[in-house]
């Protein structure tokens, strides 16, 4: 079911989160059915019938014990799971080191301003290259993003490569990932951002390698 | 405070000291539900207009709209193109022409009506209806007391209430708009006109919730004095209603929560009026846009609890009398709305995962977040065992309280998967959290306002409402909810985003533009089977049936007062025996003892 409606996995963490994703989802649905379900049983066995009269049951100390400590025991194991693949996504100092390329993100109202530092590696030089909306990276490469926002929050989002982060004013952010497959897929903003939010849409260019290549070789000939 | 005698004093009072400016804890109440159902028409239809956008984008609206060939070509064709035609001609700048020409929603437009919608319905309908009608109505009704500790202070309550919604509704018609950042108003959007070109829009807004937060701390004090001081003799603490150990602790929570919002609210209105930068960072220096996250939210998160609090206590009612049966585990419930009410001061983060907190916030923030599944589990697990071996009476209350319990279900399972950080990244922002908070406030809180609004509608109004349109309500509003909020969820895992005002704008987002055709419909008819409750309100106030003292047959005390309640609510005070739920007790012949009946007295008849 949830298959059916996920937008493709392009990322090397993205797994993890579909992987949770599917876990929650059937642990989840099997409570749902179980609590649904006795509940219908009990509207259909236990409704009012004439000369029938209810039980006294003022409540179950055992009962309350065991459910409390059940559900516990779930949401720890749940939270354990969990902890390892949040601080692979967003904690920097587990990002993966020397990134492959650079770019700097920087959010405005209503557009993404890419920008690569170029050749020199440094931002603020005359080498720098600013691209409007358009993103590009090699494939099966760690990409480090320097988010940042010239106006007010917006929100970094790339479904297929399940990552997203607010992209603040004054300060930066930084976010990793590896793309898996090549292709283009869009970098809509998730944070309301003023009256053109709907519509503030950039592209991620995953290029194969060599393509990457011949795209640098164009830029800095 | 009250005693014996001032009851006595049954004077008339003229009709402006019986129902506008009264002091009766009833009529305040009554004021706050009539108040909270008009408020609940306005907002309901902000968001059949932002539907209609949703569905059909950019296209203009059934009835009002122009015409295709006078949008093309200028030709007028229907009544609607009469009326455009009239406005563009005009030299005056219309209303209607700047927020939606021929009647297309314009994107400025689109963000007011969401932001409203949400103001609209978690602070002028919810909260008023939960805390102000039922607070006002049960709680010296339920304790046994006469009235309020203070009773002008409870009037006062409501008449802010009501100046801060004449304030946000004149928001709309300001020049530049209402507000437009949304209800959680995140800066720096909210805070520099420049970014949104909404002036004074924002600034009502910000007024109007300002009186709203005065309201509730009236409120709450009036709430917490009452419950403290005033129980009828006999009534301890572990005797009272579930419904009044809620009501109890949201206004604790109301007390501490609201004064953080107002803080806020107080320096997002000196960043735009007099220049300071609490929440905006400049290069030269200044506040920090996530300062405002931080308040808003360490507010925000107990205001949920605040909007499912009473809705559970309500359910805690309605569940044990149409089960004859008594509540499961009344104790534990109590304890688990304490720590549901603890747990929301440590949560607020979870809202803030992609804000660029620090990492390592949102595993602590994960953890205290998911360990609200425990008390909701004990809560839920309760409810099923207070039907277990019960003898259930499928009463249109009692339908209400099943449906809550369901929904409240579905509402807290999906939280889970919000509460849940990595599973959060993808799905931050989405429908997904728009399915979720829909199951948990209106398939939660407003089932249960529905509920408790019929269940005591003998006691306000001395009449039964009409229980064919209530059946017929219920039906169609459950239907029409679930087809609404469902698909909700399906377009989150899609990556539907919320907020956006044209979802074909997105290639990825192709796929769904019949699933929101299917939920704008839904909507549309949800809202209409709403007109039925608002009908069937008005109609039986004065044609219902008229019903007995006690028609539900319940323990609890506010069904010892005559009907209709009169002023100062008991003849006599009564004395408490014992708890609320002595439903079947074994021995007896009756399969109810009421908390006012001494011990060894002959058993009442059932019937």
């Amino acid at each position: 079911m949830l298959d059916q409606w996920l937008p493709e996995n392009v990322s090397t963490f993205g797994q993890g989160v579909d992987n949770l994703f599917h876990a929650i989802y059937w642990l989840t649905l099997v409570v749902f059915i179980l609590v649904i379900g006795t509940l219908i049983v009990f509207l259909i066995k236990y409704r009012h019938q004439e000369g029938k009269k209810a039980d006294y049951i003022e409540g179950s100390t055992t009962l309350e014990i065991v459910w409390t400590a059940a559900t516990t025991v779930i949401v720890f194991v749940l939270a354990m799971f969990s902890y390892p693949q949040w601080n692979n996504i967003k904690s920097p100092t587990q990002f993966p080191e020397n990134p492959d390329v650079v770019v700097q993100v920087s959010g405005k109202q209503f557009n993404w301003d890419m920008t690569y530092p170029g050749p020199d590696n440094e931002f603020g030089t005359d080498d720098d290259l600013v691209l409007e909306n358009e993103l590009h990276v090699p494939v099966n490469a760690v990409v480090h993003i320097r988010l940042t926002s010239v106006d007010v929050i917006h929100s970094f989002f790339v479904p297929q490569l399940r990552l997203k982060q607010d992209a603040l004013p004054n300060r930066f952010i930084n976010v990793w990932f590896e793309a898996t497959k090549a292709g283009r897929y869009e970098i809509p903003c998730a944070e309301l951002c003023g009256f053109g939010h709907s519509g503030m849409l950039g592209y991620l260019n995953v290029h194969t390698q060599a393509d990457y290549d011949a795209w640098v070789q164009e830029r800095w000939p | 405070m009250h005693d014996n005698e001032h009851a006595s004093h049954d004077h008339e009072e003229s009709f402006i000291r019986k129902y506008i400016f009264s002091l009766d804890h009833k009529t305040i109440g009554k004021q706050f539900l009539i108040y909270g159902l008009i408020m609940f028409f306005v907002g309901g239809g902000l968001a059949l207009l932002f539907r209609w956008q949703l569905a059909y984008p950019d296209q203009p609206l059934p009835i009002i709209g122009a015409s295709q060939q006078y949008i093309d070509e200028g030709e007028v064709v229907t009544g609607a193109d009469r009326m455009w035609e009239r406005i563009y001609e005009s030299d005056k700048e219309e209303w209607l022409e700047v927020s939606m020409p021929s009647g297309v929603i314009t994107p400025e437009f689109y963000n007011m009506l969401f932001t409203m919608h949400a103001t609209i319905m978690v602070f002028f309908v919810v909260v008023p209806i939960l805390v102000g009608a039922f607070g006002n109505f049960l709680i010296p009704l339920m304790i046994g007391t006469r009235d309020m500790a203070f009773p002008i202070l409870n009037m006062l309550s409501f008449w802010l209430a009501v100046l801060a919604a004449i304030v946000m509704v004149m928001g709309f018609f300001v020049p530049g708009g209402h507000a437009s950042a949304g209800w959680t108003g995140y800066a720096p959007l909210s805070s520099d006109a420049q970014w949104t070109g909404v002036e004074w829009g924002l600034n009502l807004w910000a007024i109007s919730l300002l009186l709203q937060g005065f309201s509730s701390l009236v409120g709450s004090i009036n709430y917490i004095t009452t419950i403290i001081n005033m129980r009828a003799p006999g009534m301890t603490f572990f005797r009272m209603p579930l419904v009044i150990w809620s009501l109890f602790i949201v206004a604790i929570l109301l007390l501490l929560a609201f004064p953080v919002l107002s803080s806020a609210l107080a320096l997002l209105i000196f960043d735009r009026l007099a220049g300071t930068t609490f929440f905006s960072a400049t290069a030269e220096g200044g506040g920090d846009p996530l300062l405002w996250q931080h308040l808003f939210w360490f507010f925000g998160h107990p205001e949920v609890y605040i909007l499912i609090l009473p809705g559970m206590g309500i359910a805690s009612e309605l569940i044990p009398v149409f089960s004859r049966k008594p509540i499961f585990g009344y104790r534990s419930m109590v304890y688990a709305m304490i720590a549901i009410a603890f747990l929301g001061w440590i949560v607020w983060g979870h809202h803030m995962f992609q804000s660029g907190m620090r990492s390592g916030m949102g595993n602590f923030f994960m953890t205290t977040t998911m360990l609200i599944a425990v008390p909701s589990a004990i809560k839920t697990f309760n409810w099923l065992g207070t039907m277990f071996r019960g003898s259930i009476r499928f009463t249109t209350p009692m339908l209400h309280g099943i449906a809550f319990v369901s929904m409240f279900v579905i509402g807290g399972l999906s939280g889970i998967y919000m509460a849940n950080t990595p599973v959060d990244v993808y799905i931050h922002d989405t429908y997904f959290i728009v399915a979720h908070i829909h199951y948990v406030v209106f398939g939660g809180s407003l089932f249960a306002i529905f509920g408790g609004i019929i269940f005591w509608f003998p006691k306000m109004y001395g009449r039964y409402m009409n229980d064919a349109l209530s059946k017929i309500h219920f039906w169609l509003t459950f239907i029409a909810f679930n087809c609404t909020f469902f698909p909700m969820h399906i377009l989150g895992v899609g990556a539907h985003m919320r907020r956006i005002a044209n979802p074909t704008q997105y290639e990825y987002l192709q796929g769904f533009e019949g699933m929101n055709i299917f939920i704008t419909m839904s909507a549309f008819t949800l809202g209409f089977a709403q007109l039925i409750l608002v009908f069937n309100f008005f109609w039986s106030m004065y044609k219902g049936k008229a019903a007995e003292q006690n028609p539900w047959q319940v323990n609890t005390l506010e069904w010892e007062a005559p009907t209709p309640v009169p002023h100062g609510n008991f003849g006599q005070i009564p004395t408490v025996y014992r708890g609320p739920y002595e439903y079947s007790v074994p021995g007896e012949e009756s399969d109810w003892i009421p908390q006012a009946e001494p011990e060894h007295a002959p058993a009442t008849s059932g019937d």
